[in-house]
Formats: C-alpha cells, sequence, structure tokens
C-alpha cells in the first residue's frame, strides 16, 4: 500500500487553524479558569455587601472605579460564557447538536449569546 | 500495564456526571440571581440583606457554593491534568487547590 508522506503534520500550535467549536471549548477552559481565581474575591466581596451598611457602601464606592467595572465586566463575560458553553456541552451530551454542521452553529450561538448579554451587564454598569 | 499515576487519570464517570449535576446547580443559582437583580433593578443594602436573610436563599446559596467547589476542583483537576505533565509540580498544584477551595468552604 502506497503511503503519502508528505500529507502535512502539523504539531505546531501556530500553524492549527483552531474550529469554531475548539475556540468554544479553550474559552470554557480559560473562563472557568477566571472564575476559579477570581472565587476568593466574589465571596469577600459578598461578605462586605452583606455585613453592615459600611461596609457595602465602602464596596459600592470601590465598583465605582473604571478598573474594578472593568474587572467585573471580564468576570462577567467569563461566567456567561462559562454558562452559555456548558449548556451547549449539556445538550451535546443530551444527543442534541452533536453532528458537525450543528456543532459550528451552537458555537457561534454560543459566542454571540454570551457577548450580547455581556454587554448588557456592561450597559448596566455605566 | 496501565501506569497508574498518583494525579493519574482514570477516575472518570463519577466526576463526569458530578461535573454535570453541580454545573445544573450553579446554573440555576444564576438564573435565580440574575432574574431577582432584573425585577428590582434599584437594588440598595436594605434590599440585598433581607434577600440574604431568607431561609430558603440562603439555603439555596450554601447549595450554590457547596457545588461551586466540587464543580472547580473537578474542573481545575482536569486542565492541570492536561498542561502539567510533571507528576511532582502537578501534585503541588493539587495540593494547592484543594487546600484553596478548602478554606473558601471554611470561610
Amino acid at each position: 500500500m502506497m503511503m503519502n508522506r508528505n500529507r502535512p503534520v502539523h504539531m505546531e500550535l501556530s500553524k492549527i487553524r483552531l474550529p469554531l467549536p475548539g475556540l468554544v471549548s479553550i474559552l470554557h477552559r480559560i473562563s472557568g479558569l477566571l472564575l476559579f481565581l477570581a472565587f476568593p474575591l466574589l465571596l469577600m466581596m459578598l461578605q462586605s455587601s452583606l455585613r453592615s451598611i459600611e461596609t457595602y457602601t465602602l464596596l459600592a464606592g470601590l465598583l465605582r472605579h473604571p478598573l474594578s467595572r472593568l474587572s467585573l465586566l471580564v468576570l462577567a463575560w467569563a461566567a456567561l460564557h462559562h454558562i452559555c458553553s456548558g449548556i451547549r456541552c449539556l445538550l451535546i451530551d443530551l444527543d442534541f447538536g452533536g453532528r458537525l454542521a450543528q456543532a459550528r452553529a451552537s458555537s457561534m450561538w454560543v459566542i454571540a449569546v454570551s457577548l450580547a448579554l455581556t454587554a448588557l451587564v456592561g450597559a448596566r454598569l455605566w | 500495564m496501565v501506569d497508574r499515576v498518583v494525579t493519574g487519570a482514570h477516575y472518570g464517570l463519577r466526576d463526569w456526571l458530578f461535573q454535570r449535576i453541580t454545573a445544573v446547580v450553579a446554573a440555576a443559582y444564576a438564573l435565580f440571581l440574575a432574574g431577582y437583580a432584573l425585577l428590582h433593578p434599584s437594588l440598595d443594602y436594605y434590599g440585598w440583606t433581607g434577600l440574604f436573610s431568607n431561609q430558603i436563599v440562603r439555603a439555596f446559596t450554601l447549595l450554590f457554593l457547596l457545588a461551586a467547589y466540587l464543580h472547580a476542583w473537578v474542573g481545575v483537576r482536569d486542565v492541570v491534568m492536561d498542561y502539567v505533565k510533571p507528576a511532582g509540580l502537578r501534585l503541588a498544584i493539587y495540593v494547592a487547590v484543594i487546600l484553596a477551595l478548602l478554606l473558601y468552604a471554611i470561610w
């Protein structure tokens, strides 16, 4: 049997074009890791928002800073993307949308919906 | 023979199921909070503490936090398993993650 010895073997990540579902998958990981790293911060925020009116107003003041708003927006995106692509994962587990064309379309939806919702959160923040 | 490392794979199905159950719990909680925020656009300190003094909301919050810890553990472990190959370093990261999550849980 003849083997095609010239077929391209790309082990260089930069030469592999990541398919859309792959992008959603890696973003799921990155957003999950972000949320894990932000966990203590979110716990602290919840705690100080509930402890007393003084800590509440202090926190509200801190969150008015543009940088903290930006970080909140990034975290909002991470949570929204993680939820959207998580729902996609669960649907695929239940045998909906496992075909290639559907998987591509749902990946588009995940990216679009999570970005749109992030924009809404941003509009609410500013 | 399968080479079983202490930080290796092969404990799949239970974690797989756990990851999905905890995900549904966390998503339900997130939807609940988002829905509440949408229905109460001008939420102040008293509305906020009032919400969290409700017994059901407290229980739901605790359930969410527990689910989030388990979910984070499985998730972070899977990611580390894929990208960190040396067993020693991997173990060190696992220990750090477990300790951090335990700390959050006590908190």
